[in-house]
């Protein structure tokens, strides 16, 4: 439980650390909050030989609308997205998710970039973004380029990020006002991981869904966004025929692997009945 | 001196803060302001640290170590391997129940992540990295992972090293991987209760592979002073001289140059009784470097390698009459005790107090057969808050009352009403042989009924199972048999389990009290002070208790097995008393009247007759070193030796409610009342603590604590992103009450307590899970009840989507 040796770096700006990335290339690593990094350098899973903190880059951490799109700073923490005034009134399902994160001190380090550029199919946040369709601003040698979260994920670990890249924001096209929102996670205990989760977004008017988006946690390599799902919901009542079929959706899209959360049809099993009931629950908060 | 006459009686008691009262714990001043003193702040001077290299595979030959790019390392200082400890005979140790131990791999391992070599360096850093640079060549072997192909003909042969021995320490074998047999009871009486019985019931009854997990791993500092040729062994001991006993016969130092000393303990729960590698492996390194070593397990290693707890395959069969009343229990134990048998339990004992199985309930004809055997996983074996194999028995015997009730059609209360041993029954001599010093089940269970309102939960849950809902009530109606023990039935390593207290009081009338026992949280410095104060009226914040440094403390044979109140506190009674008869002689002479003609009142001595004549212990104290009576040597200590003349058998009724989710297979504790019986209560608050710690623990491992293995032997859930130990809001809330029945052979009627609630925990929560899908035919679901389980179960019933 000890971590081979590093050097430790402390760039003050974004470019100061791509500049540092760079140079060491396969050596280096960033870190920000620490809460996944430190625990696999640890167990030396990770083995970095530069560990590269965020934590003095100015600019990272906040929190803004900027028309309609709200743009949060890689180094925000979990603990800011919940506590944020802006994000309960405009996104509130972030502030949902954060808090079915570990625990109150793991969310005070833990950032929103970490949680989204990990790549852990664990991590709740990334399936959210994809929900969300949030897209995530990366910066490297070659300038900034943006990546939408459901085109970001690879594999376990494998993400559209190159090694020399730094993700520097995330923005989401704010939902609609009156939208209905819910993140219903299967856990074994607190500051577990899901055993499944599934995010769900939605929008009626005049009792009709006007648009919907699921996605699932940790029922596969990667967050999985489930199209199928969400285009089942739209233009219908939302009643418990088609919620059916955009469960359905999501099983057939879950892929779990068997662990000491459960076998297989067990994790698949678990996803469709938290698409079910988060879809009842959004359905419930909807306006409109 | 403080002037007390003025004083009421109550007011006088209250100042004493003796026995029933609710003190606050003297200890938890220094653990709440994080000033406890635990292994890991020891800090010595020139002190270096350990570790080791643990082996990937579960089962390997070990074809060459090479040692010689870690040795290079900077800061790296020693590599220890097998063959180092040959020369000193310290590559094996022997085990508390007879067996040997590989303390560095000896051309094989054994099971995954058993020590192969120790790595000793400057920092940690440096030891890390030098762990890492070990390498070592391994020839892969197939793993024996279930314990029922053990004893197959093809089975992989594991212990080489004594495959051809007839005994391992525990009686013959009759196999290579085959331990021992152990049985007991009457078979042919048992076998014809069966013939003849109008209702039998049989079920297999795992009891999984769990651990203690307690909050502080295990691990100690060596220091060897080459100079005046003394040993210190700083650890984690739940049973300090048993420790320095043990050092003492494998290294070959002489006991008197050994000194152990047990710091604050963050939790044992019996994973701190054992002898670990790590203590052998540190105890060589600071010999041979002279200077300390320390060795701290990581959490993964506490979980993978020191002592697990269970791992029982029962098969529990009832005879009983067409009421449900029990006739015969037939029980039948394959024990998977891992690589090495290294449980630790009293020697004679290899199933520990198993024949405890026949509960609460007057079973006439009883016959338990257990067979051990070796597989590839980590040896131990150890009571995780339990007396030994208390758990297991007492599991079997609550589930099996329950497949019986279900059987017959009888309500699972009323079934063990039938059943219970009458209170006019004690001493009870069990058909098992045990003999039950007091209890009064009817009361204690009729109790809680009442509490709970019983009948209403039953109609709640007839409502739900119509509206297809899981609703279940379960029972444990336990006895527990603690305080090991009697020296004509218990020892280890041939040292009777006695237990011993030695009391100085000093001229102002304040005192220390010195046990043999060790307290890793359970409030000894508090409930002990309790005791003394009350035989000697002297106030319990003016007694100082220390344990755990076998240079000060009396030997004892430590904590573990509920025994602490049961024997150290009956010692610290007993020499209270030889203190206070004493003091009587004393008194007699201060007041000048006849030894006879004094009677004792809460705090002093009165003359019979005339009451405003009295001296008060704290005045006889100065008087013991001031002028005592001719004859009599000055001073006022005494020490005692204490050999309990039985076991004592705390009892509990416990009850419990959970919901089940059946589209998640989610549980829900709703409600759990604990009535526990645990004779006279020392401090309440404690009690009522030790209720709520045992409780939680029960908790985890009904449903959610275990450790499972691939086919390949890899331990599964070895950290604590997988092994369930349960917070604050997963936690139940627990409701408490109590019975007080006294034992008749304990100097103050006290039983112990810190296991029940885990003893009777986890049958009543396991029994309350299956009771949701009793209407549905169920009769048992195997722990631990996690989601996916109970969810399977649901499936199976076609409910579950
Ligand atoms: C006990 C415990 C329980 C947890 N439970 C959960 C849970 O239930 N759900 C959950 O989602 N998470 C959970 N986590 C993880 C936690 O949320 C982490 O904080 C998060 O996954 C990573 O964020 P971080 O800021 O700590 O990142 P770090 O650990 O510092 O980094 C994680 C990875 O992301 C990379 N990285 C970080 N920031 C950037 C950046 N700006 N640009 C490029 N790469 C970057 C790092 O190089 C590293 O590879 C848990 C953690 C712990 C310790």
């Amino acid at each position: 439980m000890i971590p081979g040796a590093f050097e430790y770096h402390r760039p003050g700006s974004v470019d100061e650390a791509v500049t540092l990335l760079t140079q060491h290339g396969d050596e280096g690593r960033v870190v920000a909050g620490g809460h996944s990094l430190i625990p696999m350098m640890k167990l030396r899973l990770a083995v970095p030989t530069h560990l590269i903190d965020l934590g003095s880059v100015a600019d990272l951490k906040d929190i803004k609308a900027v028309g309609p799109v709200i743009e949060i700073g890689a180094m925000t923490t979990q603990h800011d997205l919940i506590a944020s005034d802006l994000l309960a009134g405009a996104c509130p399902i972030l502030r949902e998710v954060a808090l079915t994160i570990a625990d109150p001190q793991v969310r005070y380090c833990g950032t929103v970039g970490g949680n989204v550029a990990n790549g852990d199919p664990g991590n709740d946040m990334p399936a959210v973004m994809q929900c969300l369709d949030a897209s995530f601003l990366l910066r490297g040698p070659k300038g900034d380029r943006q990546v939408t979260a459901r085109a970001f994920y690879e594999a376990a670990y494998f993400t559209a990020r190159a090694d020399d890249e730094i993700l520097t924001s995330i923005s989401i096209p704010a939902p609609a006002t009156g939208h209905g929102y819910a993140y219903e996670k299967l856990k074994r205990k607190v500051g577990d991981y899901a055993i499944a989760a599934a995010a769900v977004v939605l929008t009626m008017e005049g009792g009709t869904c006007k648009n919907a988006a699921v996605a699932l946690t940790n029922v596969g390599d990667t967050p999985i966004y489930v199209e199928a799902a969400g285009t089942s919901l739209v233009g219908t009542p939302v009643d418990d025929g088609v919620i059916a079929k955009a469960v359905a959706a999501a099983k057939a899209a879950a892929q779990p692997a068997a662990d000491m959360r459960g076998p297989k049809e067990y994790r698949a099993h678990a996803a469709g009945v938290m698409v079910d009931r988060a879809i009842k629950r959004a359905l419930a908060r909807a306006k409109g | 001196m403080s002037d007390t006459t003025e004083m009421t009686l109550e007011q006088r008691e209250a100042t004493i803060g003796g026995i029933g009262c609710s003190r606050r714990r003297k200890e938890d001043i220094r653990f709440i302001q994080g000033k406890g003193n635990y292994v890991d702040d020891v800090k010595l001077p020139g002190q270096v640290f350990g570790d080791f290299v643990r082996s990937p595979h579960a089962h390997a030959r070990i074809k060459s170590i090479d040692t010689e790019k870690s040795k290079a390392l900077p800061g790296v200082l020693a590599v220890l391997t097998a063959d180092d400890l040959k020369p000193l005979n310290l590559h094996w140790m022997p085990t508390l129940a007879g067996d040997s131990q590989a303390v560095l791999a000896d051309e094989k391992v054994h099971f995954q992540n058993q020590e192969v070599a120790f790595v000793i360096g400057e920092d940690r850093y440096a030891v890390s990295d030098g762990v890492q640079a070990v390498e070592v060549d391994y020839e892969d072997l197939p793993a024996l992972v279930d314990p029922k192909r053990a004893l197959a003909k093809d089975a992989p042969v594991l212990r080489e090293d004594v495959a051809a021995k007839d005994n391992v320490g525990q009686g013959p074998r009759k196999h290579p991987n085959h331990i021992f047999t152990w049985d007991i009871g009457d078979k042919g009486e048992t076998d014809q209760a069966f013939s003849g019985a109008a209702v039998t019931v049989k079920e297999e009854i795992f009891y999984h592979r769990v651990h203690p997990c307690p909050l502080e791993p295990c691990g100690c500092v060596a220091s060897m002073d080459k100079i005046k040729g003394e040993l210190t062994l700083y650890g984690t001991f739940q049973a300090p001289h048993v420790i320095r006993t043990v050092v003492s016969l494998i290294s070959g130092l002489p006991e008197h140059k050994i000194r152990v000393i047990a710091p604050d303990i963050g939790g044992g729960f019996g994973n701190k009784v054992g002898a670990y590698a790590g203590y052998v492996c540190a105890t060589v390194a600071t010999i041979v470097l002279g200077r300390p070593v320390k060795w701290v397990e990581s959490r993964i290693d506490n979980l993978s390698t020191t002592s697990f707890a269970r791992d029982y395959h029962m098969t529990g069969e009832l005879a009983a009459d067409k009421d449900g009343r029990i006739t015969g229990l037939r029980v039948n134990v394959l024990a998977d005790h891992g690589a090495f048998n290294s449980h630790a339990q009293p020697s004679k004992w290899p199933a520990g107090f198993f024949n405890i199985v026949t509960g609460s309930y007057d079973i006439p004809a009883a016959y338990v057969s257990v067979d051990g055997v070796y597989t590839n996983k980590a040896p131990g074996g150890v009571a995780y808050r339990c007396s030994f194999r208390v758990t297991e028995a007492s599991y079997l015997i609550e589930r099996m009352i329950d497949v019986l009730a279900q059987k017959v059609g009888v309500d699972k209360a009323e079934i063990r009403l039938r059943n219970f041993v009458k209170p006019e029954q004690f001493p009870y001599k069990s058909c098992l042989d045990w003999e039950y010093d007091s209890g009064d089940y009817h009361t204690a269970l009729n109790k809680v009924l009442d509490a709970v309102g019983y009948k209403a939960l039953r109609e709640e849950q007839a409502e739900k199972r119509k509206r297809g809902e899981l609703m279940g009530i379960g029972f444990a109606t336990f006895t527990e048999i603690v305080g090991a023990g009697p020296s004509r039935n218990c020892d280890i390593l041939g040292i009777g389990m006695f237990d011993s207290c030695e009391i100085r009081i000093h001229p102002t009338g304040s005192a220390v009290a010195r046990l043999g026992t060790k307290s890793q949280g359970q409030g000894h410095e508090t409930t002990y002070a309790q005791i003394i104060a009350t035989e000697l009226g002297l106030p319990s914040d003016d007694i100082t208790v220390e344990e755990g440094d076998t240079d000060t403390a009396p030997y004892g044979l430590g904590t573990y097995g509920s025994r602490s109140t049961p024997v150290a506190g009956a010692a610290a009674a007993q020499a209270a008393r030889k203190i206070r008869a004493k003091a009587q002689k004393i008194a007699a002479h201060m007041l000048e009247v006849a030894e006879g003609d004094l009677e004792w009142e809460i705090d002093r001595f009165k003359v019979k007759g005339l009451p405003e004549k009295t001296a008060t212990m704290k005045q006889i104290a100065f008087a013991a070193y001031q002028s005592v009576p001719e004859g009599l040597e000055p001073g006022l200590e005494a020490v005692n030796y204490y050999d309990p003349p039985n076991f004592t058998y705390p009892f509990g009724a416990y009850l419990c409610v959970v919901d089940v989710d059946r589209l998640t297979g989610e549980v829900k504790v709703r409600r759990f009342y604990a009535l526990d019986d645990c004779g006279t209560r020392i401090n309440p608050m404690i009690i009522e603590g030790q209720v709520h710690g045992g409780l939680a623990e029960a908790f985890g491992i009904a449903m959610g604590q275990e450790l499972t293995f691939d086919e390949n032997g890899n331990i599964q859930g070895a950290s604590l992103m997988d092994y369930f130990l349960p917070t604050a809001v997963e936690t139940p809330v627990w409701e408490t009450d109590h019975t007080v029945t006294p034992s008749p052979h304990h100097p103050i009627g006290a039983k112990g307590v810190g296991e029940s609630p885990n003893v009777g925990g986890v049958s009543a929560i396991s029994n309350a899970v299956v009771d949701a899908f009793a209407h549905l035919g169920v009769t048992h679901m195997p722990m631990p009840h996690t989601p996916w389980r109970v969810w399977k179960q649901c499936e199976a019933l076609g409910i579950g989507e």
